[in-house]
């Protein structure tokens, strides 16, 4: 966390390399004959010495950093002729940006944490991501394969909501390695203090009510709820999952897995005017326009902040992690809830988080090299190890069920630290709620939906800040420019975006109607030509 | 005489054909350049959408191009207090002098500029290329329009806003001694403007990012304390990389050492000023 707005140029990257990959994409098509297919060698060559990289990625925790290290560590001492190089970085852009540049030097790392948007980026390269499914069935090297010197997870200890996010098309490109959602972390005394009584499932209507409710100023025009001259009752941290699951609980049109794009309609429209009224009053906000919804939070300047469960060691008047000097933290209940539903009987959550994928090599044995590390991932030690160190859930049901994890569960609020109340609730959001969590389709291009998904709130947001209209003709505006923005119109079976090219242009017709005339005046030559010929046959047969 | 008719029919037929190919060639060059004027058209209303002017961006970019020109402003520019006064998400104008930037990214420049009377940081910044920043040295004058906005404490002009240079006189400013402002309240007047802290006990060597977990070319975090109370302080790597000498000064400090720092007084949840220069004393 801590002052820093880079995601810019992130963000940037990213479109810029995502370019890069396409063009690289295309070019490739003219004589490049790609990597060979992987095959899983017989065996592990053990008289070998293998040096392979792990680009991982921290959420700027270094307990996480020194997890991956002690993973490192206890690999190597069962398979002390693979080292692994790790490469740490904090956020997935710069992951993504690496390894599409990597990609065209054929530099790219062995093992890398990633998401599955970014994977189906990288397969525009030639066999680039190794296809896990003959690796995973493997009696020897797969889960649970005889011959791994760890305990190996089993294909059916891996949660299947989690392992069925990794499929792309008709293979596995992933393993997934932690899970997370959003949360809605909610000073429930202001909410209390405001008349009203905090529901089990938040709504949307009932987080927009109270929100607005907390607006009201005394005389001195500080905001009577806190006291203070700043309140912002509701802060969303990422807006594109805000649209997601907003479009989601709606049944109303995202994506599907063709790159069909459905959110540029008037569906999309009513949400961002809902959203726009409330951006007016200043009842609700986002990261990007007002800064961290922790900060707001535990300033006592916000009740309802959204968030991921991987933040939530900095949600909460007592977190551990904490980006405002003590002076200004405000005392308050901490309430952890779904992110508000628009049907509380049905609810529905993203699930994310990083996955694993291995990238294909020239030699099988570094790449069987890399399956093993990656599918050390899954041990216990580091699912329990790594899942404690946020909000995260463990993938596999194995590392769940242990007494360990079990234990660690039911510490919660035990201490501020490893046991932080808010961290604890969070995860269990998670655990108990997986069976209402989704993903969206994954396709070349759906990262770029994801962010024009966000910019969409955004702009909204802004621009009834700076006293704009936000009617029919600005959302037409806004649609058409995000499209633009994010090069969706180059992104196939964009169906509610297509261009009307409308009635034929006269030359046009012209142009055609002559060839018609042509093709006629050819036919008509040459049938009257066969006819007279047969005509001159049956002349000269009569006689 | 059959021949002869087929003859002239395809011949008049290709004669058509050539003439309305030729038409609609030019039709669709037509066609053609009048959707890319409109996509141009709507590439820069798209700049403007909620910040800028069309007009704004074309006289700044075609200003930069001759920057010698003197540019007769249309809308008077706010005085620092004016600015000051405006509310966030207010419209702004103002002119002021570039006193650094950070590294320009397509199409974006974060600036730090200042007048006589106070200092602004204006994030991203629309600025077209490489070239066009390089124009924007220290002490030269610019005319900014865009939006005032707020994030985590720090007061600044919203991202996108365009800029025109301004020809004439240039200003570069003395940093500010604030040491003794610390802990003030009067400290945050002096926001964004280039500052001097005298004697600085080092309290914690430099980290990676704020708690270690980044690499060589982060941003750097170091504690720094005074009069007893201690503050955070940043080499932002954007401003100040790993080539410059302030990073390899800060990178190197020891707990204990007695320091004199020069930088902007950027805010993040408080004071964490943007450290440009470190001598050890």
């Amino acid at each position: 966390m801590t002052g820093k707005r880079k995601s810019g140029k992130i963000r940037l990257t990213i479109l810029m390399a995502a370019v890069s990959l396409s063009l690289l994409s295309l070019t490739g098509c003219h004589g490049s004959k790609g990597r060979a297919e992987f095959e899983v060698p017989k065996e592990l060559d053990e008289s070998r010495t293998f040096e392979i990289t792990f680009w991982a990625k921290n959420d700027t925790n270094k307990t996480q950093t020194e997890i991956y290290q002690e993973a490192v560590r206890r690999f190597e001492e069962y398979y002390p002729n693979i080292h692994v190089n790790v490469r740490l970085y904090t956020n997935y852009g710069d992951i993504y940006n690496d390894v599409i540049t990597n990609i065209a030097t054929e530099t790219t790392p062995n093992v890398c944490i990633t998401y599955p948007d970014h994977i189906a980026t990288y397969l525009t390269g030639s066999n680039t991501v190794v296809p896990l499914d003959s690796l995973f069935e493997d009696s020897r090297y797969g889960l649970g394969g005889k011959k791994v010197a760890f305990e190996s997870v089993k294909r059916e200890e891996i949660v299947p909501e989690f392992l069925e996010e990794c499929t792309i098309g008709e293979n596995i490109y992933a393993i997934p390695f932690m899970r997370s959602t959003e949360a809605c972390y909610v000073n429930q005394t202001y909410v209390e203090k405001l008349g009203y009584e905090l529901p089990d499932v938040l709504t949307w209507d009932f987080v927009w009510e109270v929100s607005e409710a907390a607006m009201k100023k005394d005389a001195k025009g500080n905001f009577v709820v806190n006291g203070q001259n700043v309140m912002i009752p509701f802060i969303y941290k990422s807006t594109d999952n805000m649209m997601i699951q907003m479009l989601r609980q709606k049944d109303w049109g995202y994506s599907d897995e063709s790159g069909e794009i459905q959110i540029f309609n008037d569906q999309t429209a009513s949400l961002l005017k809902t959203i726009a009224e409330h951006g007016k009053t200043k009842a609700f906000s986002t990261f990007k326009i007002s800064s961290y919804p922790a900060n707001f939070l535990n300033a006592g300047q916000c009740i309802f902040a959204v968030d991921s469960t991987a933040g939530a060691t900095w949600m909460g008047s007592e977190a551990p992690l904490m980006d405002i000097s003590a002076d200004k933290v405000v005392s308050f209940k901490t309430a952890v809830r779904m992110v508000p539903q628009f049907d509380p009987e049905h609810p529905q959550m993203i699930s994310q988080g990083p996955s694993v994928c291995v990238f294909n090599k020239a030699d099988p044995q570094e790449v069987l090299a890399s399956w093993l590390f990656a599918q050390y991932l899954l041990t216990d030690d580091v699912q329990i190890a790594y899942s404690g160190t946020e909000g995260y859930v463990p993938v596999t049901l194995k590392a769940r069920n242990t007494q360990e994890y079990q234990d660690y569960l039911a510490k919660e609020g035990q201490d501020r630290k490893e046991h932080y109340d808010v961290k604890i609730k969070a995860t269990k959001l998670l655990l108990e709620n997986t069976q209402h969590t989704f993903v969206t389709p994954v396709f070349n291009g759906s990262a770029s939906l994801r962010d024009a998904a966000g910019q969409l709130i955004e702009n909204v947001v802004k621009s009834v800040r700076r006293k704009q209209t936000v009617d029919d003709k600005f959302i037409d505006k806004l649609y058409q420019d995000v499209i633009s923005l994010y090069r969706l119109d180059q992104i196939g079976g964009t169906t509610e975006t297509k261009k009307d090219l409308g009635p034929l242009p006269v030359t046009a017709k012209l142009l055609l109607g002559t060839l018609a005339l042509v093709w006629i005046c050819i036919i008509t030559v040459s049938v009257a030509r066969v006819l007279k010929n047969k005509a001159k046959d049956a002349k000269k047969n009569a006689k | 005489m059959r021949k002869k008719v087929l003859a002239v029919v395809l011949a008049a037929s290709m004669g058509l054909l050539l003439f309305a190919a030729c038409n609609s060639a030019d039709q669709n060059g037509k066609e053609s350049s009048a959707e890319s004027s409109q996509s141009v058209e709507s590439s820069v209303a798209e700049s403007s959408v909620a910040e800028s002017s069309v007009e704004e961006s074309s006289v700044a970019e075609s200003s930069v191009e001759e920057s010698t020109e003197v540019v007769e402003p249309e809308v008077k520019a706010m005085t620092y207090a004016e600015y000051a006064a405006a509310e966030v998400d207010d419209p702004v104008v103002i002119e002021a002098y570039v006193q650094a930037n950070q590294s320009w990214w397509d199409g974006k420049l974060t600036v730090y500029a200042q007048d006589k009377d106070g200092a602004y940081f204006i994030y991203n910044m629309a600025c077209a290329s490489q070239e066009d920043a390089d124009k924007l040295v220290p002490g030269t004058k610019i005319r900014v329009t865009g939006y005032k906005a707020e994030w985590a404490g720090e007061v600044e002009i919203a991202e996108d806003a365009t800029y025109e240079i301004i020809a004439g006189d240039t200003y570069v400013a003395e940093p500010v001694d604030v040491t003794e402002l610390l802990g003030t309240d009067a400290l945050i007047e002096k926001q964004n403007q280039k500052v001097a802290f005298k004697g600085m006990t080092v309290e914690s060597e430099a980290l990676y990012k704020w708690d270690g977990s980044g690499k060589e070319g982060d941003d750097l975090y170091f504690n720094v304390s005074v009069n007893g109370n201690t503050y955070t302080f940043t080499v932002e790597s954007y401003l100040c990389g790993a080539d410059t000498e302030v990073y390899k000064t800060v990178k190197a400090l020891k707990k204990g050492d007695v320091v004199d720092l020069e930088g902007f007084l950027y805010w993040y949840e408080g004071v964490n000023p943007h450290i440009t220069a470190a001598t050890v004393k």
